[in-house]
């Protein structure tokens, strides 16, 4: 892939004694679509800032295209926001506001009213012009402060959570437009989000973050299938979280039993956090599984159920198309290969959520 | 029918103390001694004496109102840059004078600016020239923004606190630099409480007599004087209603412009 147009080397960033960012390190390629997600207080608003310009860190370099650009103003830096609550310019009309940035760059009046025509085409809006911010809705709002944003072509647009404030359906399909607008626009895009699934379906790259550390960085596919700690497993998704023994290479032992796995290098007899996908779980005859125990709980969820298994004194959390009625006898069985070894924290900072093993 | 008992007493209270007062001035500023109708009341503002009065008392609280425009901006820009906790104390530090009777502190600023008095004492001792602005206009618009200051910086703070910070970032973002962004963005948004904060210092200044009273040692008479003249000393309730009058048209013509200002302000930036 292309090199590396942003890089943050060694970001400390303190609040009131508070530390909101710690010694953190992350490159972003050109034309990435990189997601920083992590619960509330992670960090990643603070990191954003940092690559906008409203904050300044107390330790280390934002490098852009290889120049220091960390004291630089944000009016000076080639990249736009788009603001969690859109922050539009209330006083002025859709094409005031898309203009603001171009006027200011002293455009002419023809290339200013082509642009705006071509920002509103890009984001379904066109015939807008002269309305007011206050007269349209969430959706509408947040599809004019992109537009506003990408007229003045910037290197990089960094996100906000722009759709947090948008219903569930209006969120999806603002999604995929997110998705189109970035490969028709050719640039790189860093989105902050605390929704994983939103991560997951939009990004080239997620950078997981927690209490100003980041916890992995990836691919939504090795984020979701590989995750490396116990908190970006617990927090991509659903998943059953088990303190377990590695016994040797490719054999672990769970809850008593002895499962086959493909991890390799963790040593013998050592401590491990064990992560399986509840829809990587096989719910077989009690006589054909790895484990037995009794179904416990079943909520139907649409594409799937959801059901809760007694075994071995865990409750698993199982999602299978079939239904198993609540007191069924049921076996446990999963594929080596779906059985994610993790090492366990080493000290109490990487101990990120208390896993309910 | 429960609302309106609620309302009741305030209807009572606007009845007794804000309409048949209203119609009282009506009645006398347009009746002569003997009961009939007459303009000559309203007409007696083209006397020397009032027309001089109402041009000097229009000036003067133009003059203060801009003054007061110039000093509570940034100062409500201040506050609201500060953090809040300090924030809500400065803000007390602020209005605590609104607290003393208006009166006490203009009768102090009095004692201050007498010939003999604090300020020119002071200056004494340091050798300096002493300042007689006492009895003179300047003295009068000193009064009329030291007294009437907090209500343009209110009502501006009032509103550069809802500006969300994220719209300055935002106009930051989009490559303006500082003065633009208070130019386009943050001083049209603060329009409304500019608007407020002019009416509320424009109206009194334009009618009170107890300031220029105080400071203009009863040479200077500006229309509120004149009224209060009319009444209190002529007893001549006919000509004060007539000259009330006159003066509240010209504060529903301030009012109208002002408004029809935001409006523009509101709509036409483009």
């Amino acid at each position: 892939m292309s090199h590396k147009l942003i890089d943050l080397q060694g970001i400390t960033k303190t609040f009131d004694k508070e530390i909101v960012l710690d010694d953190l390190n992350l490159y972003i390629r050109e034309n990435e679509f990189l997601t920083l997600l992590g619960p509330s207080g992670c960090g990643k608003t603070t990191t954003l800032r940092i690559l906008g310009g409203f904050e300044t860190p107390d330790k280390g370099r934002v490098l852009f295209n290889g120049t220091d650009i960390t004291n630089l103003p944000p009016n000076k830096r080639q990249l736009n926001t788009v603001f969690q609550k859109y922050a539009l310019f209330t006083h002025m009309s859709i094409a005031e506001n898309i203009a603001f940035g171009l006027k200011i760059k002293k455009k002419s009046k023809d290339y200013i009213m082509d642009k705006i025509k071509y920002a509103l085409k890009l984001v379904n809006l066109q015939g807008f012009e002269n309305r007011y911010p206050d007269s349209l809705s969430g959706g509408q709002q947040q599809r004019v402060a992109i537009a506003r944003a990408i007229v003045n072509e910037p290197k990089v647009l960094l996100l906000d959570e722009p759709l947090g404030a948008l219903d569930l359906k209006l969120r999806q399909d603002m999604q995929y437009e997110l998705i189109r607008l970035k490969n028709e626009l050719g640039i790189t895009f860093i989105y902050v989000t605390h929704d994983q699934e939103e991560a997951l379906t939009m990004s080239d790259t997620i950078v997981v973050m927690n209490q100003g550390y980041i916890q992995q960085i990836g691919t939504p596919e090795d984020i979701y299938n590989e995750p490396q700690n116990a908190f970006v497993a617990d927090f991509i998704g659903d998943s059953n979280i088990i303190d377990s023994l590695m016994i040797e290479d490719r054999l672990v032992e769970i809850l008593g039993t002895r499962f086959a796995c493909v991890d390799e290098g963790f040593g013998n007899h050592k401590p491990v956090d064990v992560v399986i996908r509840p829809e990587d779980i096989c719910l077989v005859k009690p006589e054909e599984g790895t484990i037995q125990g009794v179904v416990s709980n079943v909520i139907f969820k649409g594409v799937h159920y959801e059901m809760e298994v007694e075994a071995c004194g865990y409750t698993w959390l199982v999602h299978s198309t079939g239904m198993y009625p609540v007191g069924t006898n049921v076996g446990i069985s999963v594929d080596p290969f779906n059985i994610q070894i993790m090492n366990k924290p080493e000290s109490e900072d990487e101990e990120a959520v208390v896993t309910d093993a | 029918m429960r609302k309106k008992l609620i309302a009741g007493p305030y209807m009572l209270w606007a009845i007794a103390f804000i309409l048949i007062p209203l119609a009282m001035v009506f009645y006398y500023g347009l009746t002569d001694k003997n009961g009939s109708f007459t303009l000559s009341n309203i007409a007696s503002i083209s006397s020397p004496e009032a027309l001089k009065s109402l041009v000097l008392a229009l000036g003067l609280s133009l003059l203060s109102t801009v003054i007061c425009l110039i000093l509570a901006y940034p100062l409500a820009m201040i506050l609201n840059n500060l953090k809040v906790n300090q924030n809500s104390f400065i803000v007390l530090i602020f209005i605590l004078p609104m607290w003393m009777n208006f009166l006490l502190r203009t009768m102090a600023w009095q004692t201050l600016l007498e010939k003999t008095g604090v300020i020119n004492q002071l200056l004494g001792l340091l050798h300096l020239p002493p300042l007689n602005i006492i009895n003179t206009p300047t003295a009068i618009v000193l009064g009329m923004v030291y007294n009437f200051l907090p209500f343009m910086v209110l009502p501006i703070y009032n509103v550069l606190v809802k500006i969300d910070p994220n719209v300055v970032h935002a106009a930051r973002d989009l490559g303006a630099n500082g003065f633009t962004t208070f130019v386009k963005i943050i001083f049209p948004l603060s329009l409304p409480g500019v608007i407020s904060g002019i009416t509320m210092v424009f109206v009194p200044s334009l009618t009170t007599f107890v300031i220029s009273d105080l400071l203009g040692g009863g040479k200077i008479l500006l229309i509120g004087n004149v009224i209060e003249q009319e009444f209190k000393q002529v007893n001549n309730w006919h000509v004060g209603s007539g000259l009330s009058i006159v003066l509240m048209i010209f504060i529903i013509i301030s009012m109208f412009i002002t408004n029809k200002y935001d409006r523009d302000g509101e709509g036409a930036v483009l």
